[in-house]
């Protein structure tokens, strides 16, 4: 199973397996039992209102974390109180074990790459990356050394005496990370800083970062609210709404166990059913009824008998077959094609089932199913396999 | 430029004009008369001569350049050292207390800058109040003699031009990024360093432009070392007017002024290299 889920995860994002491989050799690469910087209850409020309310995280040496919510959830909030742009209402925030509050920003080993890369215009490159360096009085030698090292990895020697205006917005990009990260900081902050490069840049950024992340060994966090950057490049995510930590977990972790129905909404697309537990078999085994068929599930949330639950199914998951393909249609569903949506990869129906509700599926294109022609309007089974939907407890929506 | 639209044509033709006329012909007369031959009996001989400007080349007229020179570098410094701080502050708050500094600011505008120097003599006058407040507080034992000095010339330049200083220089920092000054922050400068290493130089173009439009009108502002510096003071602008007006020597005035023009586009030249390449030029763009 797990192959399979491998392989349609590659279908969804081409980087998503090699990177997952990657995401292990990093895991043994590292001690990632030690924390670098630890928060506890931090609280941000304002007289109306908690901006961030009872945030506890521990960021783990030479990680990848990745805060991922939509906007206005207090991501960048948290992260300017780690840099100490902000100072917490309450709570306290540790960096290397030590109390930060009060610190100014110029006093912690941190640095933030700015979402608009706050690069300064009137100086050049190497002005802009030897910043940071003069500020803490580095010495010449070191200094060259350590500009010429960074310049290097970023692949920035041709543009050394350009202004940011003469460059183009993936080179300042690799400029701003350059400055924050020749100054050696224990974490790399970064806000959202491929939001404003078009779709393909970000794409290449998204890899370029990760590499250079691991060629530089600093922990990152990362600030974002695109969902797939997050799963592609994360060694954790935590999931944040409203202030509020949601969940906490490897990229795996969040999207195929989400904690409850804000992350699985949030991250990637959720067909969401409401069903009731029938049968409880023991080893997490149940049965849940979903509009009216039995299908065997596991859950691994402490479940009673006729509870009411949500099951979620990933689209990707969903199958859709034809009439002429079925025999038994005893825990399928029956719907029409509503729409269908040519991706290139794959093709994303909406089927509309017969008690009305609008659910997505998405079909890859593989060796064994090449009928993948959906007229609208025809009449199509749906099913999952059992087991791969996740069972989450009943929440008022 | 496209001339088709009738009113655009219109607009531009009349300021072109207006300029030619009272502007351009003036300072072609200015030019011609400092040629000219001085005469005791008409305004000027019709013969062409550059005598006005050796008789420029003397010791008397060096030292008024100087002193002029200098008294207006002074004002301007203090203009800035008065003005960008409270330019940094206005150009950093927001909602009404922002537009209150403004319009006090922009109120001195409102009464001729000549009765207000006037008014300035009744501050610092041997009896002004300036001196009654100092000697009721016990600060000063004895009046302090301050009106017809250059220190009193400096004070009405400083007074009069300090809204030319803070004007451009607020808009820029308004411009400025608040994010590079974070940045800068963050990459471990302190508040010291951000100010000199990042705020100044995206600063500069305001204060290059305030300091550009203080420093000209101080050289050739006559009212101002008339009404505060008395007869002892004799600057540029004092030096125009008297050859004009007093000695009736026009070429001689006209000269000067020549050479005071060719200061200040060396000045305005100056200016426009130093911002070369930048967005945020305030004059002359």
């Amino acid at each position: 199973m797990v192959d399979i889920l491998l392989i349609s995860l590659h279908n969804l994002h081409p980087s998503y397996g090699m990177l997952l491989v990657y995401g292990q050799v990093n895991a043994g690469d590292h001690a990632l039992d030690k924390n670098v910087i630890e928060l506890q209850g931090v609280y941000k409020s304002l007289p109306d209102h908690d901006i961030l309310h009872d945030i506890n995280l521990e960021v783990r040496e030479g990680e990848f974390l990745t805060l991922l919510g939509p906007s206005g959830c207090g991501k960048t909030t948290l992260l300017r109180l780690i840099s100490g742009f902000d100072e917490p209402t309450k709570g306290r925030i540790f960096i290397d074990n030590k109390d930060v509050s009060g610190l100014p920003p110029h006093k912690r080993h941190v640095h933030t790459v700015f979402q608009s890369y706050a690069l300064f215009p009137h100086m050049t490159v190497y002005e802009n990356v030897a910043f940071g360096l003069r500020c803490q009085k580095v010495a010449l030698a070191e200094m060259e050394a350590r500009i010429a090292d960074v310049i290097k990895m970023v692949k920035l020697e041709k543009y050394l005496q350009r202004k940011p205006s003469q460059l183009s917005g993936g080179q300042q990009q690799r400029v701003a990370i350059a400055r924050a990260a020749v100054n050696r900081p224990r974490v790399l902050l970064l806000d959202e800083p491929l939001s404003s490069l078009d779709y393909r840049l970000r794409q290449t950024m998204q890899i370029e970062l990760k590499q250079l992340q691991r060629k530089l060994g600093i922990t990152f966090i990362f600030v974002t609210h695109d969902q797939e950057e997050a799963l592609s490049m994360s060694d954790r995510i935590v999931v944040m709404q409203e202030g509020c930590i949601e969940q906490v977990g490897t990229p795996r972790q969040v999207y195929e166990d989400p904690q409850n129905l804000n992350v699985a909404k949030f991250v990637g697309e959720a067909n969401i059913f409401e069903g009731e537990i029938t049968h409880l078999n023991g080893n997490n085994q149940v049965i849940v009824s979903i509009l009216g068929k039995a299908r065997p599930a596991k859950s691994r949330h402490h479940l009673v008998s006729g509870e009411k639950v949500h099951v979620l199914v990933r689209p990707e998951d969903v199958r859709v077959w034809a009439p002429a393909e079925i025999e038994d249609a005893k825990d399928m569903f029956a719907g029409s094609v509503e729409e269908v949506i040519y991706k290139g990869t794959t093709v994303d129906l909406m089927v509309r089932l017969e008690n009305n509700k609008l659910i997505a599926a998405t079909e890859f294109f593989d060796e064994d199913d090449d009928r993948l022609e959906y007229k609208m309007g025809e009449k199509v089974w749906v099913n999952w396999t059992p087991g791969w939907e996740v069972i989450l407890p009943h929440e008022h929506e | 430029m496209n001339m088709s639209n009738p009113f655009k044509f219109f607009s531009l033709s009349m300021v072109w004009l207006w300029m030619f006329i009272f502007a351009l012909l003036p300072f072609c007369l200015i030019v011609i008369s400092s040629f000219m031959k001085h005469d005791h009996l008409q305004i000027f001989q019709a013969s062409v001569t550059i005598d006005s400007y050796k008789q420029l080349n003397n010791a008397v007229y060096f030292h008024i350049f100087e002193k002029s020179f200098i008294l207006a570098g002074i004002s301007t410094l203090l203009c800035l050292l008065l003005g960008y701080p409270f330019a940094y502050v206005i150009a950093r708050m927001h909602g009404p207390w922002k537009n209150f500094l403004l319009l006090l600011v922009i109120i001195p505008f409102w009464t001729s800058s000549l009765i207000r120097s006037y008014a300035l003599i009744a501050m610092i006058k041997t009896k002004g109040i300036l001196n009654a407040v100092l000697l009721g507080l016990g600060i000063l034992h004895e009046p302090m003699q301050l009106l017809f000095t250059n220190t009193a010339v400096v004070i009405g330049l400083v007074y009069n031009l300090l809204p030319f200083m803070v004007l451009p220089i607020m808009t820029n920092i308004e411009r400025l990024d608040t994010r590079l000054v974070d940045a800068a922050r963050d990459l471990g400068a302190n508040r010291f360093t951000t100010f000199k290493r990042v705020i100044i130089p995206l600063t500069a173009p305001g204060i290059i432009a305030g300091s550009i439009l203080v420093f000209l009108p101080s050289m050739t502002i006559f009212y101002i070392p008339d009404i505060l510096g008395g007869a002892k003071s004799i600057l540029l602008g004092n030096l125009i007017q008297n050859q004009f007006l007093v000695a009736q020597n026009w070429p001689m005035g006209a000269a000067v002024s020549v050479v005071l023009s060719l200061v200040l586009v060396l000045l305005i030249g100056f200016y426009l290299w130093a911002t070369r390449g930048s967005k945020n030029r305030e004059l002359l763009t």
